[in-house]
């Protein structure tokens, strides 16, 4: 196996001489001066491997807050009795203590952890943490380019996203608590600090943060989008890119059309609350004090809103379909079946995502004969989604399928995909929504088909690349003890969800017990939290082996450790700020060959052999 | 008592964190361990060599996967038996409005079709992965794609979700039409707050009075015009809210501060309540609050204690109620906005209502709030007519 490698090595090295494409990178004296200092190497760096690297850990670093958030009000639903005291020294005055000694969460503070859960885990995690690390990782280095377009801008938007994280912290220690009324920020409630303590100050914040975000993403994705069009190296037609870029293309794509629609949707929102005009706002009576607000509409804000927030789950999942599509591949040994197929269905993803926003409105009192075409667009997303699925089981068929924590964590995400995504008919029929809407059946939903399936995709993308990023591999048993795990744990917590949403019980509820429709659920709920405990200390496991790993696992010492076909593996361990020392290699076939013709693999700068039948094409 | 508090390295520590120090001990313990079964697992898979490490991973992970399927795919249909009379539409839950048997035959439809596709992708997907899990020296085949089976499995979703579409929207249109003119219904107000509904009937005129927000006082909480004489026999009824069998009401829904929702769950009924735009829901209950006990009176699961510390109080069915939440977070007590409406007969309903005061005459006549004070009104009962009684009488 290694004298193949080796000889594999020394082939490629000359077909990079021969036909590689020459950019005279070795005339500049790159060897990148800059980068020789601690801080312009690792902080202030332009290097895109370096700022995947850094968006990734800052997403580690918010998941396990948001994580914690979560634990926290799992206590307070799962064990409504229980004596929290023991919190006060992190929670301070959000933890009263009654009479009896008896410390209990402030519901002001319950919405705070539950908003800020949300809007860490949507934003900061799962669009930066997910797409940002693999997109600035994967891009220049499949397409085969030095770096982004811009690389300046690229680091730019690692920074606008730290600047976002960090007044999001701030506000965390806010008198008031931070905004405390639920990720979608519906006014009047986010409008109207008489209404909620969080929107005060936090909500300022809050708005702050989400516009600093919005720059990041906007920044970062110019960055891909032109990288994507411009940069590909020598025979890199767009069909012979891999899933994972097209995915990332395909999103970078859709935030840059709806972010910019959440910005202007905040705007208008903070002339709500500090200038006095009346967009969202209209008869409102708050604490006896009659507002002077007439004429505006919360619905416009909710359509503002919905219009981002809903291609904002496709700007989740995709570069999970991608990453997954490409790891499944990999490890099936096997070409991903029906490339093209898979294309179409990410753009015909993306196109609906847009037409589809006002599924989440139907019981908002928007005019129900607009409904009517939103549950069509919405419906018609589960024919591509069905494709993609049928796609990945094909694919795995008749592989020669290596088991290891990447794959597993693929075949987890199809498994998640297909139980959320099933849900997702349900609620996107306006009748039946009728009955589910705000309920935990939604939260069953969305945490199963974009919390835990793109948390899954994410894995399956740290443990496949991390060698690339790091030079070591991660551990495989804990990396297996986290799949397995997280697995069983993950269908714990979210299946029984369905149950209490069918039993009606809504969402977003302190406690269930002022009802009698809903208290028997709290013994459900006891158990959803154990198991959402237990599931929290296997990350913990999951980044006690990222940690360890970068310094102490096992070394990388082939360039090419899973077979793979795609040009990241070509470039040296430890690769350096232009990726490769020479030229560029060029692109000659699609990116699966896979077991063609007896081989095990075929890499993408391989020539096609006379009458070869290139499958990109 | 006696100081029983240990001192460890010069800390006195009370029993409650010795507790905790000895739980974050186990942890990291735990983690501990774990880290060096990982290590000695990868020394040993490299005294193995790599290509066998794979094997028997593969081995193992391909049958967890199985294990792992049969097992998900059990509980999956052994939980739902468990809940399902604990679950609306199920059991003796069944949908107390007329529209709701429509929404639950529509949720079972797609429960059918996506049900099939749950069972049969998840066979198919850890199946294979175990049929084709790594072997030493085995190859791959290379299918690319295959047109005719790509074709087959879009155009099946397309078929089911057309289905799923038509009958859906038939539906959706059926529930959400307003009421027409001339048509028979009672028409109530909900109107969502800082965190409770107030619930507003028309009176013997069957009609609600005009509303102002800015009109909104410490006592006139709805902001009820009461220069408009349809307001003057409405009522607001404290505790109770009482609505007749079979009879169409259509609920005003509207909010004072922030958006509410008013969610029925035994009916199927939800609509956000928005600020400065009234919404509604025609809605038909079918059952009365009687009839829905005796239903549940036959399940095992409500005939448990109401109240667990009371185990020989009264029943779960016998203190059964159709419930009102909010169903839209509203600020921090968005849990706590509950209503009971009861359902009754007509006759019931009549002699109910017909005992309620007007909210007028109870709590605003003659008060500052009153626009009319001074001037004497029609439904003045109190004061002399407004013109001396004919003689005759």
């Amino acid at each position: 196996m290694a004298e193949l490698l080796k000889s594999a090595e020394t082939l490629e090295d000359k077909l990079t001489q021969e036909v590689g494409f020459d950019d005279h990178f070795h005339d500049h004296h790159h060897g990148d001066k800059y980068q020789s200092n601690f801080i312009t190497t690792y902080i202030f760096s332009t290097d895109h491997k370096i700022i995947a690297r850094q968006f990734l850990i800052t997403g580690i670093f918010w998941a396990f807050i948001g994580a914690a958030m979560s634990i926290i009000f799992r206590l307070q639903l799962g064990f409504p009795e229980a004596d929290l005291v023991w919190l006060k020294p992190l929670l301070g005055k959000w933890i009263q203590v009654n009479d009896l000694g008896i410390g209990k969460l402030d519901p002001e503070f319950y919405y705070a952890l539950v908003t800020m859960h949300g809007t860490i885990l949507v934003f900061f995690v799962l669009t930066a943490g997910l797409s940002g690390t693999f997109s600035n990782l994967l891009i220049p280095l499949q397409i085969g380019a030095r770096d982004m377009a811009s690389p300046l801008l690229n680091a730019f938007s690692y920074w606008f996203f730290f600047l976002a994280g960090l007044v999001m912290f701030i506000s965390l220690f806010l008198s008031t608590g931070p905004f405390s009324g639920g990720w979608v920020a519906y006014p009047p409630l986010s409008a109207l600090p008489q209404a909620s303590d969080g929107s005060g100050a936090g909500m300022t914040l809050w708005i702050v943060s989400m516009a600093l975000f919005v720059v990041s993403v906007l920044l970062g994705g110019m960055n891909y989008i032109t990288t994507v069009l411009n940069l590909r190296t020598k025979g890199m037609n767009m069909w012979r890119l891999p899933l994972t870029i097209w995915a990332f293309f395909v999103t970078a794509i859709i935030g840059l059309l709806s972010f910019p629609v959440l910005f202007s949707g905040l705007l208008l929102l903070v002339f709500d609350r500090s200038f006095g005009t009346s967009f969202y706002l209209s008869e409102i009576v708050v604490g006896g004090q009659i507002l002077d607000r007439v004429g505006g509409s919360p619905i416009l804000f909710q359509h503002l809103f919905w219009f981002l927030g809903h291609p904002e789950v496709y700007i989740i999942i995709l570069p999970a379909m991608g990453i997954v599509s490409e790891v499944l591949s990999v490890h099936a040994r096997k070409p991903i079946f029906g490339y093209k197929a898979m294309v179409f269905s990410i753009l015909a993803i993306a196109f609906l995502s847009f037409i589809v926003w006002a599924h989440h409105m139907f019981m908002a009192g928007v005019n129900p004969f607009i409904s009517n075409f939103f549950v069509i667009f919405t419906l018609i997303i589960a024919v591509p989604s069905a494709v993609k699925v049928f796609n990945w089981i094909s694919t795995v068929y008749g592989s020669n399928f290596r088991f290891n924590a990447a794959s597993l964590f693929s075949i987890g995400f199809v498994s998640m995909f297909i139980s959320g995504g099933l849900t997702g008919i349900f609620l996107g029929n306006s009748a039946i929504d009728i009955q589910l809407h705000d309920t935990y059946f939604v939260v069953a939903h969305f945490h199963i088909v974009m919390g835990i399936a793109a948390f899954f995709g994410m894995f399956a993308g740290i443990y496949h690349w991390f060698p690339k990023m790091f030079g070591r591999f991660m551990n495989e048993t804990l990396g297996r003890i986290h799949f397995w795990g997280t697995m069983i744990g993950a269908y714990l917590i979210f299946w029984p969800m369905h149950y209490t949403g069918m039993a009606g019980v809504p969402r977003r509820y302190y406690s269930i017990e002022n009802f009698d429709a809903f208290k028997h659920f709290v013994g459900l709920n006891k158990f959803i939290t154990v198991a959402a405990i237990i599931v929290f200390f296997l990350q913990i496991v999951f980044i006690v082996n990222f940690f360890y790993s970068i310094w102490k696992g096992r070394r990388m010492t082939e360039k090419n450790p899973w077979g793979a076909t795609t040009l990241e593996w070509t470039t040296p361990i430890d690769a350096g700020h232009g990726n490769w020392p020479g030229k560029i290699p060029a692109v000659q076939r699609w990116a699966y060959d896979y077991g063609k013709g007896g081989k095990e693999f075929i890499p993408q700068y391989m020539p096609m052999e006379k009458g070869e039948h290139d499958h990109g094409h | 008592m006696r100081e029983t508090n240990p001192i460890i390295f010069g800390l006195k520590l009370k029993y409650s964190s010795m507790t905790s120090l000895i739980i974050i001990l186990c942890v990291v313990l735990l983690m501990i361990v774990l880290l060096q079964i990982a290590k000695v697992m990868e020394l040993t898979s490299r005294i193995k060599g790599e290509r066998a490490a794979l094997k028997a991973s593969s081995e193992w992970n391909g049958w967890l996967s199985l294990a792992f399927m049969v097992v998900f795919l059990v509980g999956v249909i052994w939980s739902a038996w468990h809940y399902r009379n604990q679950m609306l539409g199920y059991g003796p839950l069944q949908s107390a409005s007329e529209h709701g048997a429509i929404t639950d035959r529509l949720f079972n439809t797609t429960l059918f079709f996506t049900g099939i596709v749950f069972v049969l992708t998840h066979i198919a997907l850890f199946w294979f992965a175990y049929k084709y899990r790594y072997q030493e020296g085995k190859k791959a085949q290379f299918i690319s794609h295959d047109n005719r089976l790509e074709v087959f499995w879009t155009a099946v979703p397309a078929v089911v979700m057309t289905v799923l579409v038509i009958q859906g929207l038939n539906a959706w249109n059926k529930i959400m039409a307003d009421t027409k003119e001339g048509e028979d219904y009672i028409e109530i107000e909900a109107m969502g707050q800082q965190f409770g509904w107030t619930i507003r009937y028309p009176g013997k005129d069957g009609l609600l009075g005009t509303r102002n927000f800015r009109l909104t006082t410490g006592a006139n909480q709805v902001g009820q015009d009461f220069t408009d004489p349809k307001n003057w026999d409405d009522v607001i009824p404290g505790q109770e809210f009482l609505l007749p069998v079979n009879k169409k009401v259509r609920v005003r829904i509207i909010a004072k501060d922030v958006l509410h929702n008013f969610y029925l769950p035994h009916f199927r009924v939800k609509m956000d309540a928005v600020p400065g735009m009234p919404t509604y829901f025609v809605f038909t209950p079918t059952k009365t609050t009687a009839e829905f006990r005796n239903e549940l009176r036959k399940y095992e699961e409500y005939n448990t204690p109401y109240d667990p510390t009371e185990p020989n109080g009264p029943k779960r069915w016998e203190k059964f109620d159709y419930e009102l939440a909010c169903a839209e977070l509203c600020g921090k007590g968005h849990y706590s906005m509950r209503r009971v409406f009861k359902i009754v007969s007509e006759q019931e309903y009549e002699s109910w209502i017909a005992q309620q005061e007007s909210f007028y005459m109870t709590q605003i006549r003659g008060k500052d709030d009153d626009p009319n004070k001074g001037k004497r009104l029609p439904i003045d009962v109190d004061a002399p007519a407004l013109e001396p009684a004919p003689a005759t009488l």
